[in-house]
């Protein structure tokens, strides 16, 4: 099989062939023993199968990490838009998680849980606070003040208010900081393998496939479709869970 | 406080750690040479910030005046966000190894992939700020005879200063970050603390992921002093 990919090979003497490339002195070698070599299909189609395991371990940090990042934003956003002098202070203590190196983050948490999943995850989640926070305040903070006036004409409860007009109007915004917060979780998790947590990492941090561009690609790609599928799977969640702006777009 | 604060049983790993930072550890693969010290910490701090901020500078010099361009026009607005979501989804390792397997070691390959993580957020955001400025203050501008760059340099910059700042930001975030596995890319910052074990001994690790994150508090820090100053003083009192 020639490949377009095969095609854009860097340097290479040589034509590509079956998985092979062919060297001018006649000899064959293994497509895997050119490091400049981008892809070869043949060794990706043969080891496939290894990418299972990773990939499903990369896809369980992501959901576990976002979900516990998630409830805990979630809670940190009620209790500011509640006590409205906690809002900077949350911001700001977010903020710091953010911006702290996953990896620094991995090893500081060293001493105290050592390595492993728990402590990829708990790094994990806290990058996610800020996005999440962030996105759930300024979404119930662009809640027009007409339809929490209405509500409270209607006769709702400050309490009523925020879970029967505030949230579901702030349900496109929070689903956005999911989606962003999620996203870039599927990318870091492949730092996890610096935990000894699993995950694509563990396709590219290892000896033998740091110089080997197919097995990075691979794990890489891998990565990047699993981003994808979360961003659609959020796009198609968002859209069932505003009915209303469904009805405003048939209407128009 | 200090004394009893170290030796609780939960910060006793630690101890290790700033001994390390602090004073030059014997080390078993060396061949004798110590390892550690503040000396050498300063010296991979020092690598991590030139790489990063030259990688910063570069993702600005090339996102900065397309975000202008595109959004002073009004156009690519599909391809400005889609870059911005595209770039959240790149793998920083898979990047990194990547650049060494097919391009090789060293900094320019380094900034080069430190560049590309930097330059999704400032375009992105960059874009987004000049669209949200009122059209009305650009219609004003071209009214009193503004040429087109000075409407975009007086009028739409000034303006979008705030969402470009965190495009600036989540850029710096990112590439501090990935500076820190620098070292597969052959450029020894903190990171080498971090991944080296056998020569540095788990204080080391420990060590480099302490440094690693002040390293990076100092550069938020930093950037938000930054994006004070240069938020001009009405919008400042606008945000209040």
């Amino acid at each position: 099989m020639t490949s377009l990919l095969a095609g854009l090979q860097l340097g290479v003497v040589g034509e590509v062939g079956e998985g092979f490339v062919k060297e001018r002195s006649g000899e064959t070698l293994p497509c895997q023993a050119h490091p400049s070599h981008l892809f070869c299909w043949n060794w990706a189609a043969e080891n496939l199968h290894r990418y299972g395991t990773p990939t499903l371990q990369q896809f369980e940090l992501v959901i576990i990490s976002v979900l516990v990042g998630f409830v805990i934003a979630f809670a940190l956003a009620l209790v500011a838009h509640r006590y409205h002098l906690l809002q900077w202070p949350l911001l700001a203590g977010t903020g710091v998680l953010f911006a702290i190196p996953s990896v620094a983050f991995f090893l500081l948490l060293l001493p105290m849980t050592g390595r492993g999943r728990e402590t990829a995850i708990i790094a994990l989640s806290a990058y996610t606070l800020q996005i999440i926070y962030r996105n759930v305040m300024s979404g119930l903070a662009n809640v027009p003040e007409s339809a929490k006036d209405a509500a409270r004409g209607m006769g709702l409860t400050d309490r009523q208010i925020l879970w029967k007009v505030e949230l579901p109007l702030a349900v496109p915004e929070i689903i956005g900081g999911l989606r962003i917060a999620t996203v870039s979780t599927v990318a870091i998790a492949t730092l996890a393998v610096f935990a000894h947590a699993g995950g694509l990492g563990t396709q590219i941090y290892s000896e033998a496939n740091l110089t080997f561009p197919t097995a990075i690609i691979l794990a890489g790609g891998i990565a990047i479709l699993m981003a994808l599928a979360f961003d659609t799977a959020f796009l198609f969640v968002q859209r069932l869970a505003t009915p209303w702006r469904r009805a405003a777009e048939t209407a128009a | 406080m200090s004394a009893a604060l170290f030796t609780h049983p939960l910060f006793a790993g630690f101890t290790g750690a700033f001994e390390f930072i602090f004073s030059k550890q014997d080390s078993s693969v060396t061949g004798g040479k110590k390892v550690g010290g503040i000396e050498q910490v300063l010296e991979l701090a020092w690598t991590q910030v030139e790489v990063s901020v030259l990688a910063l500078a570069v993702a600005l010099l090339i996102a900065l005046p397309l975000g202008l361009y595109f959004g002073h026009k009004g156009a690519g607005e599909l391809l400005a966000v889609g870059l911005g979501n595209a770039g959240r989804a790149v793998p920083e390792l898979a990047l990194i190894a990547f650049v060494a397997a097919m391009i090789g070691v060293g900094i320019v390959p380094l900034t080069g992939a430190l560049a590309v993580l930097g330059i999704p957020p400032i375009l992105t955001n960059t874009f987004v700020g000049v669209r949200q400025v009122d059209r009305a203050a650009v219609d004003a501008a071209r009214g009193i005879g503004m040429t087109e760059l000075e409407t975009m340099r007086k009028v739409e910059l000034p303006l979008a200063v705030p969402s470009i700042m965190t495009g600036v930001r989540g850029a710096t975030v990112n590439i501090v970050a990935t500076a820190t596995i620098a070292p597969l890319v052959g450029v020894v910052t903190l990171g080498d603390f971090i991944l080296g074990e056998n020569v540095y001994g788990v204080d080391g690790v420990v060590a480099g992921a302490i440094c690693t994150a002040i390293l990076a508090l100092l550069f938020e820090f930093a950037l938000a002093g930054l994006q004070r100053r240069l938020t001009s003083k009405g919008l400042r009192l606008q945000a209040r």
